[in-house]
């Protein structure tokens, strides 16, 4: 199994070069939110293990809310990032990206700060990395080749029913099984298909794997004692918090708003990036890493195939701690259009937004920190949009089909390739097709 | 009365009534050419309420504005502010085109009205018995009318007996609205009901998720004494109280492409195309459920035999598709599905709250219904056409046919437009994926999906059937969003 693993460059940009940053970003687009993938600067889709990829100026327009709290807002730098999910060892990626578009990453990082014309590229990026919080993958160890071979095997099968549709008709669920195994073997043979056997784990990334699925409920347990003090405490100040701490969920700005419509709804998946300052004091904070943490593990070991919880459209998604835990970024990928996207994330996993999410400043009010919240839903679905930000660039590595399809089409191969069915899976099987 | 009460004479008749008698009608789509006038004509304009009278009224008037209406009408930039922003920006925004399938041929530059060009300012209805419309019409709009108003056009309607231009009975399925306001929702909902909360077609209530969905809500003020004071903040005027969103889209439905597609699938057989043509609409031409109607009763369904008959049945016990096809027109229209698909209880509750009981390719796929159902309220227009004469060739100049859709719903974006986007339009309902509305869908490709012109049947034990190449039926000739008024509302808008 190969695993995934993320990227994130972060770098202030050098506010003297914001212009041609935006020149450069919008260079990379036939059109604002349809990305070119053979783009000159970062040419994609010639990186084999690239499934989502996006970069965008981090402009936060909600600095300002700090102010209910009686507290200055920061002055933050506007930030560039290059950010992604990939195949294998991201650090490999980086290396390949730097050795494949060494001009272009160098354009758009020289309109950053600390950026010179001698930096070595994959030091730079290193350096400038951000570590994830909590992290989602939709179906660990699918790799970009195995979505694309699916995909290519799920067309042949399709063509091979059109093509033998009346000898098909009269065939028990076995026999059609059979049948299309035969001809898809045949595909194999001749070299129209390709189906790679799932590489080995690499051994490192498995003993990492296991002692994150033993260490993180034993490091809990060994600290029980303290953290149910910690969380008696805690929970008696978030009661409190909870009560008096303001909502902020006016509606967005027409403009914003506009701005970005304009990004989305070019393909059925979309990306989405929002970013907000957590509210004062180590409360949240710590509930927030504490969360993250849950969040992290529970998508390492519980929601690795297919879902996350009941929300089956993310194909990746990520919490980002930025300037020392002062703000926090989340990004996903998401099938279907916003306002689906917030319907099933209010309907399916109200709790689990509020978890994490209410730690924000303005989310809409909270109680016992799982209930209500979201359950706002005009509240909530403004509070969102106005923590939304434009994502200037984002390519996906296979427009058109959803994490759904992407489910489908794994099925399909497992079923096919499984030598001994019964009646039913194969009754199950046949009507994926 | 008390204030939790609906105040039926200051609702408009139409989200209580569908005018059924009253066969005749036409839509006025006008703009404001005189502010003046046009603010005396809607103060004597007889528009109707909702109270049911006797005997009943033979013709009926309602009003309905888009937000470039309101604004022509002098209403103040902070207030009109106030009111949605999917109803503020309009039908024909361009994200909003390619969520609804208005691309190629359906674009808005290629509208007859509501494109870029003719917006309408008010949407006046006109509905009579039959041979009263005209009359009615002409008495009503003379005095300041002509002043008041330049006509963009009348769109006529015809009456086809509750069957829609394809041939198919129309309008059997809408939701109950619960107007006691009675609706539990305050845990979630596992049964499927067909009552559905009063906030969801009215502003100013309570809607299926237990609050008030955003309206314009003013200052107590000279202005504003004549509104409702708003449920939810007592010492503000609900301007929005009472009145609704409707959506108004012109439908072209090309009846003669659609039999003669289906004949040549069925190779002729009237028997096989009747088939098939019921698997595409998901009902047959009678109105009757592709599966068996359940015998635990539903809420809102019933209690007329005939209402059972149609509409007492849930997908639940059809979970491969192979009784009504995923696709089909009604099963996307409405999955009449729940919170909780399986209906689970106690644990397993929770197991499934926390996602984790998952099965099948199929499970928990969809957003629960009750959240976006619309109330239909459109009529057809144009000449008749059997789906017999339907195969023979059209005559040359022939007339449009097709249907005028309204629907009414408090929340545009989470109603009608997922409706429309995520569920018609959508390539990727219920998993499937290469196809759109077997009736609506445009067919037009989208990045990495170059096929959306397909219809899956599936097949009990079998490979499913695919019917390729299915012809765009119905194309968009005009739409816009309008704000549907209460009584107080609307004197409010027009100084009285």
């Amino acid at each position: 199994m190969t695993p995934q693993s993320s990227f994130m460059v972060l770098a202030a940009v050098n506010p003297t070069r914001e212009a041609e940053l935006r020149g450069l970003l919008s260079s990379m687009n036939t059109e604002p939110g349809r990305v070119k993938p053979d783009n000159a600067l970062i040419p994609f889709e010639r990186f084999d293990s690239l499934h989502v990829a996006r970069l965008l100026i981090v402009d936060d327009r909600t600095v300002d809310d700090i102010r209910v709290y009686g507290i200055p807002p920061r002055t933050y730098p506007r930030y560039f990032s290059f950010l992604g999910d990939v195949d294998g060892d991201a650090d490999a990626f980086l290396a390949e990206v730097a050795r494949r578009a060494p001009d272009g990453l160098r354009a758009l990082f020289s309109c950053c700060e600390g950026f010179t014309s001698g930096a070595d590229l994959v030091a730079w990026m290193k350096a400038h990395s951000v570590p994830t919080a909590a992290g989602y993958v939709n179906w660990r160890g699918r790799t970009v080749q195995q979505v694309r071979e699916e995909a290519a095997l799920r067309d042949a099968l399709e063509g091979h029913i059109q093509n033998h549709a009346a000898a098909l008709k009269s065939l028990p669920p076995k026999e059609i099984h059979a049948t299309l195994q035969r001809l898809v073997m045949a595909d194999v043979a001749a070299g129209r298909l390709t189906l790679s056997p799932e590489r080995p784990t690499p051994p490192g990334w498995w003993l990492g794997n296991l002692l994150n699925l033993i260490g993180v409920p034993l490091f809990l347990l060994l600290t029980s004692p303290l953290l149910i003090v910690l969380a008696a405490i805690g929970l008696i100040r978030l009661r409190r918090l909870e009560k008096t701490d303001p909502e902020l969920c006016h509606r967005a700005a027409p403009a914003d708003s506009a701005e970005l419509a304009l990004l989305e709804d070019h393909d059925v998946t979309n990306q989405f990036t929002a970013m907000g300052s957590l509210k004062p004091g180590i409360v949240r904070l710590w509930i927030a890493i504490f969360v993250l943490l849950i969040i992290d593990y529970a998508a390492r070991h519980v929601y690795k195939r297919g879902g996350l919880a009941r929300v089956r459209s993310i194909h990746f998604a990520r919490w980002v701690f930025l300037d020392n835990r002062q703000r926090i970024i989340f990004l996903s990928n998401y099938d279907g259009s916003l306002e689906s996207y917030m319907d099933d994330f209010i309907n399916k996993v109200g709790f689990g937004l509020n978890v994490v999410f209410s730690n924000g400043i303005g989310y809409p009010r909270t109680n016992w920190l799982l209930l209500n919240g979201c359950s706002d839903e005009r509240k909530f679905k403004e509070y969102l949009r106005r923590h939304q930000m434009p994502t200037q660039v984002w390519y996906k590595a296979y427009p058109g089909l959803t994490a759904v399809d992407l489910e489908r089409n794994v099925r399909i191969r497992q079923g096919l390739e499984s030598s001994s069915m019964r009646d039913d899976d194969a009754a199950q099987w046949v009507a994926l097709l | 009365m008390t204030d939790h009460d609906v105040d039926y004479g200051d609702v408009q008749g139409m989200v209580r009534f569908g005018y059924k008698r009253m066969t005749e009608g036409s839509y006025a789509l006008v703009r404001v050419r005189d502010v003046e006038a046009a603010r005396a004509w809607l103060r004597s304009a007889p528009i109707t309420s909702a109270i049911t009278l006797d005997p009943p009224p033979s013709t009926a008037m309602q009003v309905a504005f888009t937000a470039a209406g309101l604004e022509a009408l002098g209403v103040s930039a902070p207030v009109l502010a106030e009111f949605s922003p999917e109803f503020l920006a309009g039908l024909t925004e361009d994200n909003r085109s390619r969520r609804l399938g208005d691309v190629g041929i359906n674009a808005p530059s290629q509208w007859e009205w509501g494109g870029p060009t003719r917006v309408p300012h008010l949407l006046v209805m006109f509905f009579a018995e039959p041979g009263q419309l005209d009359a009615f019409v002409q008495r009503t709009t003379a005095d300041a009318w002509s002043e008041a108003f330049d006509v963009l056009g009348f769109l006529g309607t015809a009456n086809f007996d509750g069957v829609e231009p394809f041939g198919f009975a129309d309008g059997i399925s809408q939701p109950q609205i619960d107007w006691s306001q009675q609706r539990d929702v305050s845990t979630g909902v596992i049964d499927y009901s067909n009552v559905v909360a009063l906030g969801e077609f009215l502003l100013g209530y309570r809607n299926e998720y237990d609050k008030y969905t955003d309206r314009p809500l003013l200052d107590a003020g000279a202005a504003s004494t004549g509104l409702l004071a708003a449920q939810d903040a007592p010492e503000k005027k609900d301007l929005g109280r009472n009145g609704t969103y409707l959506v108004m889209r012109q439908l072209r439905q090309d009846v003669r492409r659609f039999w003669q597609f289906i004949s040549a699938q069925a190779g002729g057989d009237p028997k096989e195309a009747g088939t098939l043509a019921a698997a595409l609409v998901g009902r047959t031409k009678a109105g009757d459920p592709l599966v068996p109607i359940q015998e635990q009763a539903i809420p809102g369904v019933g209690p007329q035999p005939d209402q059972i008959r149609l509409n007492q049945f849930t997908f639940d016990r059809d979970p491969a598709g192979v009784g009504c096809p995923f696709g089909a027109h009604v099963r996307r229209a409405n999955p009449r599905n729940t919170d909780f698909p399986g209906r689970p209880t106690g644990l397993k509750r929770l197991i499934a709250a926390l996602g984790l009981g998952r099965k099948e390719f199929r499970d928990d796929l969809m957003s629960s219904v009750r959240f976006h159902r619309i109330l239909r309220r459109g009529r057809e227009y144009g000449p008749g056409l059997s789906p017999w004469d339907a195969l023979q060739p059209a005559p040359p100049n022939e007339q449009e046919r097709g249907l005028h859709f309204i629907c009414l719903n408090a929340n545009i974006s989470r109603q009608f437009e997922f409706l429309q986007s995520a569920w018609m339009m959508g390539t990727k309902f219920s998993g499937l994926t290469g196809e759109s509305d077997p009736l609506l869908g445009n067919r037009e490709a989208i990045p990495g999906c170059p096929v959306t012109d397909s219809f899956l049947i599936p097949e009990d034990g079998s490979v499913r059937r695919r019917v390729s190449g299915l012809p765009q039926f119905v194309t968009v000739r005009g739409g816009a969003y309008f704000f549907l008024p209460s009584l107080r509302a609307l004197r409010y808008f027009t100084g009285a």
